[in-house]
């Protein structure tokens, strides 16, 4: 009687470890560093300025399990990018890939410094050098009376 | 003056780069799957859990696959045109449930009315991964091959179909 108690109770303790493996835990901290570090260069298309590693969004959820489901596979990071832009496009890329589209989004910025250089050093080459500001003798002497306090100007 | 013309040309011209980047929706991605065979599913039909149904059962014919559940919003706003155009008879429409309890999805249909032939049950949102979708309710155009030629992210208006959809069905239909 004892032993079929105890064997009951295995059981159900087995069952209910079953269970709990299903759920998305930590169990293995390498897999889950993994996951995350892909996570973060994956866009969740939900909230699109966060990657789904940092949103809590239902379908970066479900992204990161996807994630976490095909690592556990053996499948490799750049398949598992390959996996999610064949669904998403591009933009579920963070960092996006160097293409004919791309070009002016990744050059883009250096055009603009480079065309601000050019305006820049053009204004500076034809800058003429600044008047003489030196003062004759007659404007020393006018300075010198007004300085003085003397309404009455000579002229 | 002359040499306010170049900033003032440079500076209309972003103005009018903005202003269409304004009119953009950030929200519509371009979906790589147009043009791609529609991804496979075997899913369990909402009405008769014991019954499956998948893309191959579509073959040789033109039709829509919109997706919905019973907690999206916008789905409210475009059941509408979803009835309206299934009662034309055009296409014949097709649901996927995603990511919804059953009952629940059974209870809206029953309540507002059900435009689909049938609806699939994609409770883990699987299929949905693998068909893009991100922003439900989503449908997709598929051809007579099985390949997706059109995808819309949001709800449908009855503008969208009477100058999208509509047309690109009957075009289809004719190929």
């Amino acid at each position: 009687m004892l032993r079929l108690l105890a064997f009951l109770l295995l059981a159900a303790t087995a069952s209910w470890a079953f269970a709990k493996e299903a759920a998305p835990a930590a169990a293995d901290p390498a897999l889950e560093q993994r996951v995350m570090t892909l996570s973060a260069e994956l866009r969740c298309l939900v909230c699109q300025n966060q990657t789904i590693a940092d949103s809590n969004a239902p379908l970066a959820e479900d992204l990161r399990n996807q994630v976490r489901e095909k690592m556990r596979q053996g499948i490799s990071d750049s398949q598992i990018i390959d996996f999610m832009v064949a669904r998403y496009g591009d933009f579920v890329l963070y960092r996006p890939p160097l293409k004919l589209t791309t070009v002016l989004l990744w050059f883009g910025p250096l055009l603009l410094l480079a065309a601000g250089f050019v305006v820049l050093l053009r204004r500076v080459l034809r800058r003429r050098p600044a008047p003489d500001l030196e003062m004759t003798a007659a404007e020393k002497k006018r300075a010198r009376t007004l300085l003085a306090g003397n309404e009455a100007e000579p002229r | 003056m002359n040499r306010f013309v170049l900033p003032l040309a440079i500076f209309a011209a972003l103005i009018a780069l903005l202003g269409v980047g304004l009119t953009l929706n950030p929200r519509e991605v371009p979906s790589p799957l147009i043009g791609k065979p529609a991804p496979h599913f075997e899913l369990p039909q909402l009405h008769e859990g014991t019954k499956t149904f998948t893309e191959k059962d579509m073959l040789g014919k033109v039709w829509v696959l919109n997706v919905w559940a019973s907690w999206c919003v916008s789905c409210r706003e475009e059941h509408p045109v979803l009835l309206d155009l299934a009662a034309s008879g055009v296409v014949p429409l097709y649901g996927l449930n995603y990511k919804d309890k059953r009952e629940d999805g059974l209870a809206w249909l029953k309540g507002m009315g059900d435009p689909y032939r049938l609806s699939i049950y994609d409770f883990d949102g699987k299929v949905g991964i693998d068909y893009g979708v991100y922003g439900v309710p989503e449908t997709y155009v598929i051809d007579k091959l099985g390949v997706i030629r059109y995808k819309r992210i949001g709800p449908l208006t009855r503008e969208i179909v009477k100058e999208k959809v509509l047309p690109l069905v009957q075009e289809l239909g004719r190929a």
